[in-house]
């Protein structure tokens, strides 16, 4: 037993050397570092053997819910006891909870991809040039004709215009918070927007109906619809920037103090651009946020089927509102146009989405001169 | 005299016309007292630092070395509830009287940070020329110029030149940091504080600063903090001692003089122990 004559006298020491040279190895330091671990291909096996069981069950329960919950306790079960027998107890857990957050992952994206790919199936057929270029002015009830371009007009501008207005408020919210914003009324301005967080979007919309249309007599139109939109982007809009704010380090502020660039600069040209990406990224939210919401446009849009592309007056349709509108026709053409309209919806989501990231990466890694 | 600091334009044309004469400034620090809200950090501390010299600040951690260095260009107030009183002049000018604008002060007298700090959206060429970019003082045209010789100001021009289109950050942890001196000097102050500005750096580039300050005292009134006892007996004139009365007690200015004097035999026994590491 050479192993043991390392000239160590610490109690343990020895004894792990023994049961180490027992296994047959000769380095016990060597030992120490390695252990038994299946290979990779095996998790991996066992979580296709997962999937398969889950089509079985499907099959013979007929329930979908049931199979995937069965086949996914059976997966982690299997897992962990593969894992227990040929590698050791600290592994089998490893193994346990990362299956289980594997698993409820797949649950929670599953839902997701199942919406995205429901409403592509229903949706893709009808997208075509015409139906994206064509209003439902003069359509019957019973054709197949029709299309979406009063609709997708209506949301740029209703969204546009929301976003023009609730970007450059929220903005100058957030940075007034962050920057300079001390004691009362920055409490108070962080609890209205934190109450406002919360508000239904039907009590916006009724508000600017008592406001703008009862009070003031405006008529229905877009920009009616775009101030409730409006409203409900404004929390999104001051949290998102709060929170970018906070992450430039105060360093940053201070170096651009000690050079004697006044605190107005020091915001719009270093805080501001270090906080960018974040910032329109926080920007796509909100407007994510808003350009789905229906309720607010029933009250306030009015909903017509021919194009108008001014705001300001007349009535105005919305792809939400659309989507809805053709939902209630009832009937199979109708109902394939809600389908599309909801899918050029999704779809105009991800393009401001992208635009964003691409403005983000163009803006904000470190610019030349 | 009077007004230099507060009138940043014209400060401009005098170092361009005498680059090398009436630039630096003594500092006159009389009964100075500074605060975070109640407590009390620095008390009570006079001083003269002294033009074309290097003034080391020694003393423990928590004596107060940062909170005073910042309260030389109005930068400790810029921390919530931080307020300062008693005199700082400049030239004879109080820094905290009430026609002053701070953001002039600081203008005059540059700072340097303990950890380096560039601007992580600028390139090397708008971080040396941030200053004077965004604190207006327009002179576009030779912007260039002015680049150049604020990099070689700071030992960094050689290495950077051919890259001055990359980020700032993209530098190493020492580069970065003569970078940071680079923009200070760039907008050329009177006065260069620098608060530990080698105690994130690797010896070489310490050295490197060393040699800087060196070449920078020629032409600016320099403040240093530094936990080095053999770099401040290198680079510096003069040595202030700071030193904590107790715990909880506000730090004081123990003794200033002479760096040989104050290494090799200062008056206060406690200077004699903190020097010789017995204790601190
Ligand atoms: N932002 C702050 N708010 C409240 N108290 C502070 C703040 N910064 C420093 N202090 C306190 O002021 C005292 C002096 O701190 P200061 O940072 O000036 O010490 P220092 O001498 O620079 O120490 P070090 O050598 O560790 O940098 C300390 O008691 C510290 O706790
Ligand atoms: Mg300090």
């Amino acid at each position: 037993m050479t192993v043991l004559d390392t000239g160590d006298k610490r109690p343990g020491i020895g004894t792990d050397a023994v049961e180490v040279g027992r296994a047959g190895l000769a380095d016990p330091r060597a030992a120490s570092l390695t252990r038994r671990t299946l290979p990779r291909q095996v998790p991996w096996a066992i979580a296709g053997g997962g999937v398969l069981l889950t089509i079985v069950f499907k099959l013979t329960l007929d329930n979908w819910a049931l199979a995937v919950f069965l086949a996914g306790v059976i997966f982690i079960g299997v897992l962990s006891a593969v894992s227990w027998r040929f590698e050791d107890a600290r592994r089998a857990r490893d193994r346990f909870a990362t299956s289980l957050i594997s698993t409820a992952f797949v649950l929670a994206v599953l839902p997701l991809v199942s919406v995205l790919g429901y409403t592509i199936q229903r949706g893709y057929g009808k997208l075509s040039p015409y139906f994206l270029s064509h209003s439902m002015r003069g359509v019957g009830a019973r054709d197949d004709t029709g299309g979406i371009y009063h609709a997708i007009i209506g949301t740029l501008e209703q969204v546009g215009l929301a976003a023009l207005i609730a970007v450059p408020i929220g903005l100058l919210t957030a940075i007034y918070l962050v920057e300079y914003g001390r004691g009362r009324l920055a409490k108070t301005v962080t609890f209205f927007v934190d109450v406002m967080t919360g508000l239904p979007s039907i009590v916006a919309g009724l508000f600017i109906y008592a406001f703008w249309i009862m009070m003031l007599g405006f008529q229905a139109s877009g920009f009616a619809g775009s101030l409730a939109l409006m409203i409900l982007m404004l929390p999104t809009v001051v949290r998102s920037a709060e929170e970018m704010l906070k992450l430039v380090p105060n360093e940053l502020r201070e170096a651009s103090l000690a050079l004697g660039i006044p605190k107005w600069r020091t915001v719009l040209k270093v805080v501001l651009p270090t906080a960018f990406g974040g910032i329109v990224t926080g920007v796509m939210l909100s407007i994510a946020r808003v350009i789905g919401e229906t309720a607010p446009l029933l009250l306030l849009v009015g909903l017509t089927q021919s194009i108008n592309t001014d705001p300001f007056s007349g009535w105005q349709s919305a792809l939400p509102l659309y989507v809805f509108d053709q939902n209630h026709a009832g009937n199979q053409f109708a109902e394939d146009r809600a389908w599309a309209a909801a899918l050029t919806l999704i779809v105009i989501v991800m393009i401001l989405n992208l635009a964003a990231r691409l403005i983000a990466r163009w803006k904000a890694p470190k610019a030349g001169r | 005299m009077k007004a230099t600091t507060t009138r940043t334009a014209d400060r401009g044309t005098d170092i361009r016309t005498d680059p090398e004469a009436g630039m630096t400034k003594r500092i006159e620090v009389s009964g100075l007292n500074a605060y975070y809200g109640s407590h009390k950090a620095v008390e009570d501390i006079s001083m003269t630092m002294e033009p074309r010299s290097v003034t080391a600040f020694i003393g423990p951690s928590g004596c107060g070395k940062s909170t005073f260095i910042r309260t030389l260009n109005r930068m400790h107030e810029l921390i919530p509830g931080a307020s300062v009183d008693g005199s700082v002049a400049l030239d004879g000018q109080d820094l905290y009287g009430s026609e002053i604008d701070p953001v002039a002060v600081r203008r005059t007298v540059g700072m340097v940070f303990q950890r380096p700090n560039p601007f992580p959206t600028m390139s090397i060429y708008d971080n040396v020329a941030a200053g004077l970019k965004l604190a207006g003082i327009k002179r576009k045209g030779d912007l260039d110029a002015i680049v150049e010789r604020s990099l070689r100001g700071a030992n960094l021009w050689t290495e950077v030149k051919d890259r001055l289109n990359k980020p700032g950050a993209g530098l190493s942890g020492g580069q970065q940091q003569r970078l940071c001196i680079a923009r200070a000097i760039a907008v050329e102050p009177q006065v260069l504080l620098m608060d530990e500005p080698c105690s994130a750096l690797d010896p070489i580039s310490t050295l490197a600063i060393e040699d800087l300050i060196a070449l920078l005292k020629e032409r600016y009134t320099i403040v240093i903090v530094t936990h080095n006892m053999q770099q401040a007996a290198r680079v510096s004139d003069k040595t202030a001692f700071f030193n904590l009365a107790g715990p909880g007690q506000p730090g004081r200015l123990v003794e200033i003089g002479d760096t040989e004097t104050i290494f090799s035999a200062p008056t206060e026994e406690s200077t004699a122990d903190y020097i010789a590491g017995r204790f601190g």
